[in-house]
């Protein structure tokens, strides 16, 4: 399923809504989860699941062309941890 | 600070002009077509944000940590989530060289 799919499927199920607004109710969620983990805010959502950011501590790496080691910096990186609602119903089969 | 399906319903009324209720409808809608998607088996893909996908565990051996008394995980089916390249470095370039105890 894409973002347009389901943005339709949205709109089908809210007839009393133009279709313009399931497009932007999907927009206005996702980039407030974005701006929340580009705060460095955690999002929870019961039944659904956690996203929170993990810490990727310095490393050196290597360039796997020329084989010159690489300082790779700190960083944090989104991650999710399924809910138990949607762990349960995706291993129901 | 977490942000809640509560404050998400607040962004729809306010910003999109939903009613109260049908903001707090809304989202639960939006999370359930995700999961029954996921449900039946199909991947999501939210371009600029990031996708999840389905994979299925083979069953492995584990144990109890408590007693150290060996019992199978059994097969399973899990969602992974990736966030998009997008996503990963807004993240990053916001969050740079800020300490580790945050999450």
């Amino acid at each position: 399923m894409t973002k347009s799919e389901l943005i339709a499927r949205l709109a089908g199920r809210y007839p009393q809504l133009v279709a313009k607004d399931a497009e932007f109710a999907v927009k206005t969620i996702l980039d407030a989860m974005t701006l929340s983990l580009v705060s460095g805010q955690r999002i929870e959502i019961r039944g659904f699941g956690s996203f929170g950011l993990n810490y990727r501590p310095p490393r050196t790496g290597r360039n796997p062309k020329s084989g010159d080691k690489v300082q790779v910096p700190e960083k944090f990186v989104p991650h999710f941890k399924a809910g138990k609602e949607l762990r349960e119903r995706v291993d129901s089969n | 600070m977490t942000l809640t399906k509560a404050e998400l319903a607040d962004f729809l009324f306010e910003k999109v002009g939903l009613n109260k209720r049908e903001a707090k409808d809304m989202v639960e809608t939006f999370f359930e077509e995700i999961r029954a998607a996921l449900e039946n088996g199909d991947s999501v893909k939210l371009s600029g944000f990031g996708n999840f996908q389905l994979r299925n565990k083979p069953q492995r051996p584990g144990r109890n940590p408590k007693t150290g008394e060996e019992i199978p995980i059994t097969a399973r089916r899990v969602v992974t989530f990736h966030a998009s390249q997008k996503l990963k470095a807004l993240v990053e370039k916001a969050n740079r060289g800020k300490p580790q105890q945050q999450q």
